[in-house]
């Protein structure tokens, strides 16, 4: 059923950490690996080893150049499904293959009802679905639902497959629902936003923003008598490595 | 966005042929349509539904799964392509009965009547929910604009109705410097509602910026440093479709040319020459206006840009 639930249970979900990410690609390729044998199996490839590859990844890694007053930045940027309290790609889902669940509110898809149509992929601002040209349906992340509630996995296992194996500890997974979860408490720590807010889609997953710079030596707490430049100093010797080195 | 033959063939055919099925309907609950003419009576209705079922067939073509199809009517409650196919389908019932009335009993008073007027109202509900698909899509400011479902409307009933005329003349009727007048005046209303949505996507665009899609607007301008994939993928081939603007413009004067000032030219020719003079230059503006129609689609996709491709670096959409 396409209609959205007007509650869920839970809001599982992600929280992103633009600070810690190093963009590695390791999260990428731990959820390729996972959900070609998971859910959604197989996340099908074309040309795989050609010189135009091709295929369904759930998450793509971006790196972006931030320009501002204070010089640039670099930011990796994990891109995947947000699973938004108001899922456009759910509503437009003329079958109903695309539904988002009442009790956790993780949007998925039914393989097996899903016509191929694309709607969903142009419903979502954020490209979270990706049509499998193979298998000719439309395919996006589970949240590792085959893994969250898996109880033949050790319990530390039992986090989306992007989550386990973040090397930077830049991935966090949790009820995002609930104000006291550790996710929440970390998302109005440090501000956690939204992506696209403007466009009203209420996603779930949140993006933690890199964390103001430290710039100047004086911001990691050095004294100024140590700032001074080092023709200030009486020495002679000083002075002349100064000179010698200014050549 | 990727302009997909079938979808571009559907909406245009469909369109047309809705927009003369809502025409015959409005005939006959008026009580004006032709009812002494078989030839006109078969070739339009044959016309009207053919252009309509062929058009639906092929909206079915792009699918993953065509055998599916049929799932596409169950969700109509939230999706407007589940509300199209099943307006398409309620659609057939009156214009069958209708057609049957008019065709084999020569008749289009009574029940006869009431289906028409069910099936031209069906043909606006469809067409409507056709326009509404790309209308309700937030993620396209091409399309989620006040004048997408203006230009759906109008290009279905301005192409219908040429139809209609260039059916009645191959039929041997004659439609009349009336119909030509009426022809004039959806031709003008199209062509203004088209004029206004281009001018409208040229100058405004999407609120969205890649400093709102990747929350980073209070560290500076965002631009991309490495892409995700070292190749196409699915977004930038189905999303990432772009047209050079010089195309894009060039595309235009085709489309504007062959869907508007010939037809125009030639509407008017109709309603100062004598027959079949008269009469040919409908039928040639019909076709004229089927040709660029099909451009016009083409251009309502491939001038469609999505959101998403602000992550892959787009400046605007």
């Amino acid at each position: 059923m396409t209609m959205l639930p007007q509650k869920t249970g839970k809001k599982l979900g992600l929280v992103i950490d633009l600070d810690i990410c190093v963009g590695c690609q390791a999260c990428a390729v731990n959820c390729k690996e996972w959900n070609t044998g998971g859910h959604m199996a197989p996340l099908t490839d074309q040309d795989p080893y050609g010189p135009a590859p091709d295929g369904v990844w759930f998450n793509r890694v971006h790196s972006y150049e931030a320009r501002g007053g204070c010089g640039s930045q670099t930011v990796h940027f994990p891109r995947s499904c947000l699973h938004c309290q108001d899922a456009a790609c759910v509503t437009v889902c003329p079958t109903g293959a695309s539904f988002k669940r009442e009790e956790d509110g993780i949007v998925l898809v039914n393989e097996d009802k899903c016509i191929g149509c694309k709607l969903c992929s142009w419903a979502c601002p954020y490209g979270a679905r990706e049509f499998d040209e193979v298998e000719g349906v439309m395919k996006k992340c589970t949240l590792c639902v085959d893994r969250i509630y898996n109880e033949k996995l050790d319990p530390e296992d039992r986090v989306p497959a992007c989550v386990s194996t973040c090397p930077a500890g830049a991935r966090h997974f949790g009820d995002l629902g609930d104000p006291d979860s550790d996710v929440s408490r970390l998302v109005a720590e440090r501000g956690g936003m939204d992506l696209m807010a403007e466009m009203g889609y209420r996603p779930t997953n949140k993006y933690l923003p890199p964390r103001p710079r430290k710039r100047d030596a004086a911001d990691v707490g050095a004294a100024s008598n140590q700032l001074n430049p080092v023709q200030d100093q009486s020495s002679a010797f000083l002075k002349w490595v100064d000179k010698v080195l200014s050549r | 966005m990727h302009p997909a033959f079938s979808v571009i063939f559907f909406t245009t055919a469909s369109g047309a042929g809705y927009g003369l099925l809502f025409l015959l309907g409005v005939l006959a609950v008026t009580g004006q349509l032709p009812s002494h003419n078989p030839a006109f009576a078969w070739g339009s209705m044959l016309l009207s539904l053919g252009l309509i079922s062929a058009g639906l067939l092929s909206s079915t073509f792009h699918l993953g799964h065509p055998e599916r199809a049929w799932r596409a009517v169950t969700q109509w409650k939230s999706s407007w392509l589940a509300r199209e196919g099943v307006a398409a389908l309620f659609t057939y019932v009156p214009a069958v009965v209708f057609a049957w009335g008019w065709l084999f009993e020569q008749r289009t008073d009574g029940v006869y009547a009431v289906a028409a007027g069910l099936a031209a109202a069906g043909a606006v509900v469809t067409v409507f929910c056709t326009g509404s698909i790309y209308n309700s899509l937030k993620t396209i400011h091409q399309w989620h604009n006040a004048w997408t479902m203006p230009n759906y409307l109008l290009l279905g009933l301005y192409t219908g109705s040429l139809l209609m005329a260039a059916v009645a003349v191959l039929t041997g009727l004659q439609p009349g410097q009336g119909y030509s007048v009426y022809l004039l005046g959806v031709l003008l209303l199209a062509w203004a509602a088209k004029a206004v949505y281009w001018h409208f996507i040229a100058t405004t665009h999407h609120p969205a910026t890649i400093e709102s899609a990747t929350g980073l607007k209070h560290l500076g301008k965002v631009s991309v440093l490495e892409p995700p994939h070292s190749s196409e993928n699915y977004l930038l081939k189905e999303m990432g479709f772009q047209i050079a603007r010089k195309h894009a413009d060039k595309l235009r004067k085709i489309s504007t040319l062959s869907l508007f000032v010939t037809p125009l030219l030639l509407v008017i020719a109709s309603i100062y020459a004598p027959m079949p003079v008269s009469g040919m230059a409908l039928v040639l503006a019909a076709l004229f206006a089927a040709l660029g129609v099909v451009v016009e689609r083409w251009l309502f996709f491939a001038e469609a840009r999505h959101v998403v491709t602000l992550y892959y670096g787009a400046s605007e959409v």
